[in-house]
């Protein structure tokens, strides 16, 4: 499979990436490229294969269903949690208008 | 005077427990290394004022007669892949520079609690994607080897080359790197210094930059095999901040080295053995079978039948993971906003990450979006997940005929910066050795073993059986007492 301009567009749209058309045109070939080598895993039999989900075996664990029980992880911590945003107002990471 | 640059981990922790010498001191020459070797464009920001008073912290618990952890005294590089509170952390980024975590990862945390100093965080290729260094928002780092005779920059490897060029020129005694499809080793062998890489789950995540998940994980990177075992021992453990953390003790490395491979096997995996391949590489890969022979072990051909499949499942896995762990980067929360005037939200978000990511980012971010989206997740995601499965079976095969495998690291010696950066897939074809252990999850580690004829360190990899980290080391071990490799970069930099 490869992919042509408009569906480069298309991918870097739902990735959230603004392109250009020069970087566009630059993209096709480069991802085709890729595209076209790993095309060759299509030549594994994985019939009756599982996919990988865990590459170590490890169980996942429960917590106890305690309210901020890790200091670092918990709430409380407006300040800090906002301390990097680019834009903060009363409390809050602030962005630009989302309704009219 | 002791020249404290010249020592290494082993050496500056029982030299500072024993009082011979104060972490201040060490601390200080360090940090004059450092600053004197600018060149190299090794570190993004260096920290002297952190290990300075990383140090005296140490010193003051010598002097109150309390027990000094097991890297008391050390200063070392951080990968600037790791969070670290109140420093800049970048992952190598345009869109996460000037971010300052109110928050410590958890491997950097536990050096800093085994008694480890900061010098500073170390270049990288951009979110670890590259493997020469070359895709960092602040520059190419230079590696301080150069061929015989020529003085052509190369590349240290990558994605840890700050770590990597540091530890060789001497500028830090060890440092963490992270390793994602040989993100430790490669540049490990570039440089001419040992690097491992754990069982996936033995270093948390809780803290690093992440790039593919199921793939990424830290390990040291140091001068020789003591001291990246001791360095190990300090960043794994339990957390239960990672879902993926093992909940296992951590073993005692260190204590348990032995270069005696008496009754244990190492298997030669015959596909590693590829056309046009190096015949010097062959050649190291030849020596490294008659070191580790000598050290006792037999040697046995083994079968890992879908080694070529491993890294074009590794590049549909790595960018699907990325695509996904970048989307957080929106110009919301932290790092840059890009903002055009009059620009609404999806507009903020589609101009922050155009100016925040490089190319290659870029380009893994739109392949993972690709083999992710509706219509394709099966035919690239699903069949790569399930070649993964099959190359994780060879290895639990090979298992059963052999204890250790052992195999190149690289498929050629460090090469000139801007060599490979025009053509990914050349660039991508560096990590054919290391991938197939990353997608398995198997610690691997590379030893430096000698010089080429252009004068360049090779390393030999060694893989083992999940948690077995001290086969691992043992194996190291075995083939750096045998290799005797003491050559070391001329001093060219400033």
């Amino acid at each position: 499979m490869s992919v042509d301009k408009t569906q480069v567009a298309k991918i870097a749209s739902l990735a959230r990436i603004s392109m250009g058309e020069a970087e566009l045109d630059r993209m096709v070939p480069e991802l085709n490229n890729i595209l076209d080598w790993v095309e060759q895993l299509g030549e594994v039999d994985t019939a009756n294969v599982e996919p990988t989900t865990a590459v170590i075996a490890n169980a996942l664990r429960l917590r106890a269903d305690v309210v901020d029980a890790d200091p670092l992880t918990g709430g409380n911590l407006r300040e800090r949690v906002l301390a990097n945003a680019p834009d903060a107002e009363h409390g809050f990471f602030a962005v630009p208008k989302v309704i009219e | 005077m002791t020249d404290y640059t010249e020592l290494g981990v082993a050496q500056i922790r029982d030299g500072v427990r024993g009082g011979y010498f104060t972490a201040a001191e060490v601390a200080d020459a360090f940090n004059a290394a450092v600053a004197g070797a600018t060149s190299l464009n090794a570190f993004i920001t260096p920290t002297p004022d952190v290990a300075v008073r990383h140090a005296a912290l140490v010193d003051a618990d010598r002097a109150a007669g309390k027990e000094l952890g097991a890297m008391a005294g050390v200063p070392i590089g951080m990968k600037d892949l790791f969070a670290t509170r109140g420093v800049q952390t970048t992952a190598a980024s345009h869109i996460l520079e000037g971010f300052v975590p109110e928050y410590e990862s958890t491997v950097s945390h536990n050096l800093w609690s085994a008694g480890a100093g900061m010098l500073g965080k170390l270049n990288l290729d951009q979110f670890a994607m590259g493997s020469s260094n070359e895709t960092s928002y602040f520059g190419n780092v230079v590696n301080p080897w150069r061929r015989t005779g020529s003085d052509v920059a190369l590349t240290p490897g990558g994605s840890s080359g700050g770590s990597s060029a540091a530890v060789a020129a001497r500028i830090a005694p060890a440092a963490t790197g992270t390793d994602t499809g040989g993100s430790i080793r490669q540049p490990a062998a570039f440089a001419g210094i040992c690097g491992i890489k754990p069982t996936y789950g033995r270093c948390s995540r809780w803290g690093t930059v992440a790039f593919a998940s199921s793939l990424d994980q830290a390990g040291p990177m140091a001068r020789d095999v003591r001291d990246c075992a001791i360095m190990l021992g300090a960043m794994a453990g339990f957390d239960a901040k990672d879902s993926t953390s093992l909940d296992l003790p951590v073993p005692d490395w260190e204590g348990a080295l032995s270069a005696d491979l008496k009754g244990k096997r190492v298997g030669i995996p015959r596909e590693y053995r590829m056309d046009g391949m190096d015949p010097e590489i062959e050649a190291a890969w030849d020596k490294g079978k008659t070191m580790l022979r000598d050290a006792g072990a037999e040697v046995v051909d083994i079968s890992l039948p879908h080694t070529k499949y491993a890294l074009p499942a590794y590049y549909i896995i790595a960018p699907a993971e990325a695509s996904s762990n970048l989307a957080r980067y929106d110009g919301v929360r932290y790092g840059l906003r890009e903002l055009p005037e009059g620009a609404g939200l999806q507009d903020m978000y589609a101009a922050t990450r155009a100016a925040g990511f490089g190319d290659e980012v870029k380009r893994r971010v739109l392949i993972g979006t690709y083999v992710l989206s509706a219509g394709f997740y099966d035919a690239y995601y699903t069949q790569a997940q399930k070649v993964r499965t099959l190359i994780a079976r060879d290895f639990a095969e090979a298992w059963s005929e052999c204890d250790i495998i052992l195999a190149p690291t690289t498929p050629s010696a460090a090469f000139p910066l801007g060599e490979k950066s025009d053509d990914p897939l050349a660039m991508y074809l560096n990590d054919v050795f290391a991938v197939p252990a990353s997608l398995a999850g198997l610690p691997a580690m590379s030893v430096p073993c000698g010089l080429n004829g252009q004068g360049l360190p090779l390393g030999l990899q060694i893989i083992g059986r999940e948690l077995d980290e001290q086969g691992v080391l043992n194996a190291g071990l075995a083939i750096e007492a045998r290799a005797g490799f003491d050559a070391r970069p001329e001093k060219w930099w400033g």
